[in-house]
């Protein structure tokens, strides 16, 4: 029996996956305005970017991306720390957060 | 082998006193600056002395008919080049060399001892003036420029000190430059001889096509290899040197600039506008006149100029009443008797009259400087009169200067003069022609020279309310040594002065073929000639004594008999007011309408106006891209990377390749 799931999903779609969700993650970034949801958009892109990453490590048998996948979380996951206390503060200080009102580095 | 002579130091020396007086000399003592400005041109003429003494000290006696005298330790020319080159470009090289040949050792022996007398009577005649020291600097720089000119080994480098000189005398005729006239002289003298350079400029960027250089000597030995080589390019190059000489020895058309000069110091008119400066296009010419003797053109157009211009500026002389103009006049005048001599070859001739004017035009234009000091600035003939009685020394020195300049045997003038109005009346027709012109100037001259000495020395003075006195001894001294050579510098001549020359200026064609043929006639010619000469000379001065001593109302009634001639002359044929009216007015007219109005403001202010309005639209445009908003740079951003990753994936050489494929095909179709 030849069913759909005994087949092996091909490199490919995950890279088309990783395209999609990199793009998914630019227009994110680009239209909203809230400063979260952009946030929440970068971190679309990082992991799209690690997705490509493990599937490049897998076609070339070469651990080295997987290793970078780690770097990028790390990465990621400090500046989500960084970003979200930022928010906080910005949430703080303005009442808002929409990306449009907050174009003044005064308080 | 040649000893070093150290020529870099001649032009140096002078250069160093212009450095130290003109950056310190305001502050220091005027005793130094006096010692400092005078050693300079000292020192140089020490070193040209002893370039002059070094091949007589060391040479076996002269052998006269075994062809040139042996030099023995220096043989002439002598070359001091500078190690680092100057121009070389492709083929075509300078250097900054320095050559002493016959001709520039007498030049610089003029140049420096004349130099330095009238570095001395400044010394005494600007003792009372304010910028002193600037005066002595600019007098340094002078001289090194003009023995730069004088050494030059090619054409370029004699046309830097060609320049320097007449930057000189443009900062030394405006020396008093609060004075509007002196400013103006000035800028007269340094915008004609502009006209002059761009002549000699011409010539020399012709003499790079035609020869691919400009070293005199590689020059002569090209054209020495073609003795019968004439040609246009020859002629060119000749006429644009000879409008470079025009303008520097005031010559017609140029001449306009050198009565003005007179507004500088006496000295400096003695100097420059009479002794050395104006006489560096008759040198120039003397130097290249390997392209004279190429060209019978250009030669015959020198000694109609020559000729013209001796004429010319004696008739003016003739009613001019500012004493320094009428030495200025006679300047103009024996300058042309100078152009008249290289007009017909006769080089070495022109050269003679060059010493022998530099001696007797610098001793009168001293002596008429020191009686415009003893006088307190007088300088109007009308208003002198018996100064015999007191400035006798004066008196005695300017009489040997006019007997000089007037030819009379045996000061030096009756030599020089004598001997270019033989060579003259050898050469031809046009040769006949420049004889006759020269002789007419030769009795105007005799009559103004005449006409000057009487109204300021003889009878009774006119302005009784002067007293004037007899100049210092620094003044003084330099007159006598001058007087002294007035009187005897055309002994040179007889010394061999052709034959010392002759490897530098070589001899005429005509001398050979026409002269040596039938010697006798000729030498009996000359005696004749100078005969003549002297009578006119003489009789110039029966008419100025008739004139001016016996008759004194008769030179009024005269004038008055002949108004409109009077006026021509007195009015110098309003040569200035023709060249205002036919050149400057129409050259204002067209700077003011055309270049100011139509170039400047209306298509230059257009194009200006037009670029920033093109900047400012499209400032205007762009400035909407930088809006300040994050979102939208992060748009291009992304854009951009989009396009980046477009060219990496899309295989352009195949793509571009098929491209043109199509393009081509279907335009081949």
């Amino acid at each position: 029996m030849n069913s759909l799931l005994s087949q092996e999903v091909p490199l490919s779609w995950y890279l088309l996956l990783s395209a999609l969700l990199f793009a998914l993650g630019i227009v994110g970034f680009l239209i909203k305005r809230n400063l979260i949801t952009v946030f929440m958009s970068i971190e679309l892109m990082l992991n799209a970017v690690n997705l490509s990453f493990v599937t490049f490590a897998q076609m070339w048998h070469a651990v080295k991306g997987q290793i970078f996948v780690f770097f990028v979380m790390v990465v990621a996951a400090a500046e989500a720390a960084v970003g979200l206390a930022i928010i906080i503060a910005v949430f703080r200080a303005r009442a808002t957060l929409a990306v449009d009102r907050i174009d003044e580095m005064k308080l | 082998m040649n000893a070093p002579l150290h020529l870099w130091l001649i032009p140096l020396l002078p250069f160093a006193g212009f450095l130290f007086n003109g950056l310190l000399g305001r502050k220091l003592p005027k005793a130094l600056v006096t010692a400092v400005a005078l050693l300079a041109p000292l020192a140089s003429f020490a070193v040209v002395l002893n370039a002059t003494a070094t091949p007589y000290l060391h040479v076996a006696p002269r052998c006269m008919p075994c062809g040139p005298p042996n030099w023995g330790y220096i043989t002439l020319p002598y070359v001091e080049t500078c190690p680092l080159g100057w121009i070389n470009v492709a083929s075509l090289h300078i250097d900054f060399s320095f050559v002493l040949d016959q001709l520039s050792l007498v030049m610089l022996l003029v140049v420096t001892g004349v130099g330095f007398l009238i570095h001395v009577y400044s010394a005494g005649y600007m003792a009372h003036e304010e910028g002193y020291w600037r005066y002595f600097s600019y007098l340094n720089l002078f001289m090194f420029f003009m023995t730069v000119l004088v050494l030059a080994g090619n054409a370029l480098l004699m046309f830097v000190g060609w320049e320097g000189v007449g930057l000189a005398s443009y900062l030394l005729i405006g020396f008093y430059f609060q004075k509007k006239s002196a400013a103006d002289a000035g800028k007269k003298a340094f915008i004609v001889n502009r006209i002059g350079d761009f002549g000699f400029l011409i010539g020399i960027f012709l003499l790079i096509a035609n020869f691919g250089t400009l070293t005199f000597t590689d020059i002569t030995a090209k054209l020495d290899g073609n003795p019968l080589l004439q040609g246009s390019a020859i002629t060119a190059i000749a006429l644009c040197l000879l409008l470079g000489a025009t303008g520097k020895s005031a010559q017609l058309p140029l001449y306009i600039w050198l009565p003005d000069a007179m507004e500088g110091p006496t000295p400096v008119s003695a100097l420059i506008h009479a002794a050395t400066m104006v006489t560096a296009g008759v040198y120039m010419m003397a130097r290249t006149h390997v392209l004279f003797d190429h060209s019978p053109f250009a030669l015959s157009v020198v000694a109609i100029i020559g000729g013209a211009t001796a004429l010319f500026a004696a008739t003016i002389a003739l009613v001019q009443t500012d004493i320094k103009r009428v030495l200025a006049y006679s300047t103009v005048s024996q300058l042309g008797y100078m152009f008249l001599g290289c007009g017909v070859a006769a080089y070495s001739a022109a050269i003679f009259h060059l010493v022998t004017h530099a001696f007797f035009k610098a001793l009168l234009f001293l002596a008429a400087g020191s009686v415009i000091h003893g006088l307190g600035g007088e300088q109007d003939l009308r208003k002198m009169g018996g100064l015999r009685k007191k400035m006798p020394i004066t008196f005695a020195v300017t009489t040997v200067g006019v007997l000089a300049i007037s030819g009379f045997w045996p000061f030096a003038g009756f030599y020089s003069k004598d001997e270019i109005l033989f060579e003259a009346y050898t050469y031809g027709y046009i040769g006949r022609f420049v004889w006759f012109m020269g002789l007419l100037t030769a009795l105007l001259t005799s009559f103004y020279m005449f006409r000057l000495w009487y109204l300021a020395f003889m009878g009774e003075s006119r302005s009784p309310e002067i007293h004037p006195h007899e100049s210092p001894w620094s003044m003084r001294g330099p007159l006598v040594i001058l007087a002294l050579l007035s009187i005897g510098g055309g002994w040179i001549w007889k010394l061999g002065f052709f034959d010392f020359l002759a490897p530098a200026v070589g001899v005429p064609i005509h001398h050979i073929y026409v002269l040596k043929a039938d010697f006798e006639y000729w030498e009996m010619m000359e005696h004749f000639l100078s005969i003549g000469a002297v009578a006119v000379a003489v009789l110039g001065w029966y008419i100025a004594h008739r004139l001016y001593a016996q008759k004194p109302a008769e030179p009024a009634q005269i004038a008055a008999a002949l108004p409109t001639g009077y006026k021509l002359l007195a009015n110098k044929y309003y040569v200035d007011e023709i060249y205002g009216a036919v050149i400057i007015k129409p050259l204002l007219a067209f700077s003011k309408y055309f270049l100011d109005w139509v170039v400047d403001v209306a298509i230059l202010g257009g194009i200006a106006w037009l670029l920033g309005g093109i900047a400012q639209l499209t400032g205007a445009l762009l400035q909407r891209w930088q809006s300040g908003n994050i979102r939208s740079y992060a748009a291009w951003l992304a854009a951009g990377a989009a396009v980046v990753l477009l060219f990496v994936i899309v295989q352009w050489p195949a793509a571009v390749t098929t491209f043109f494929d199509i393009h081509l095909h279907g335009l081949g179709n």
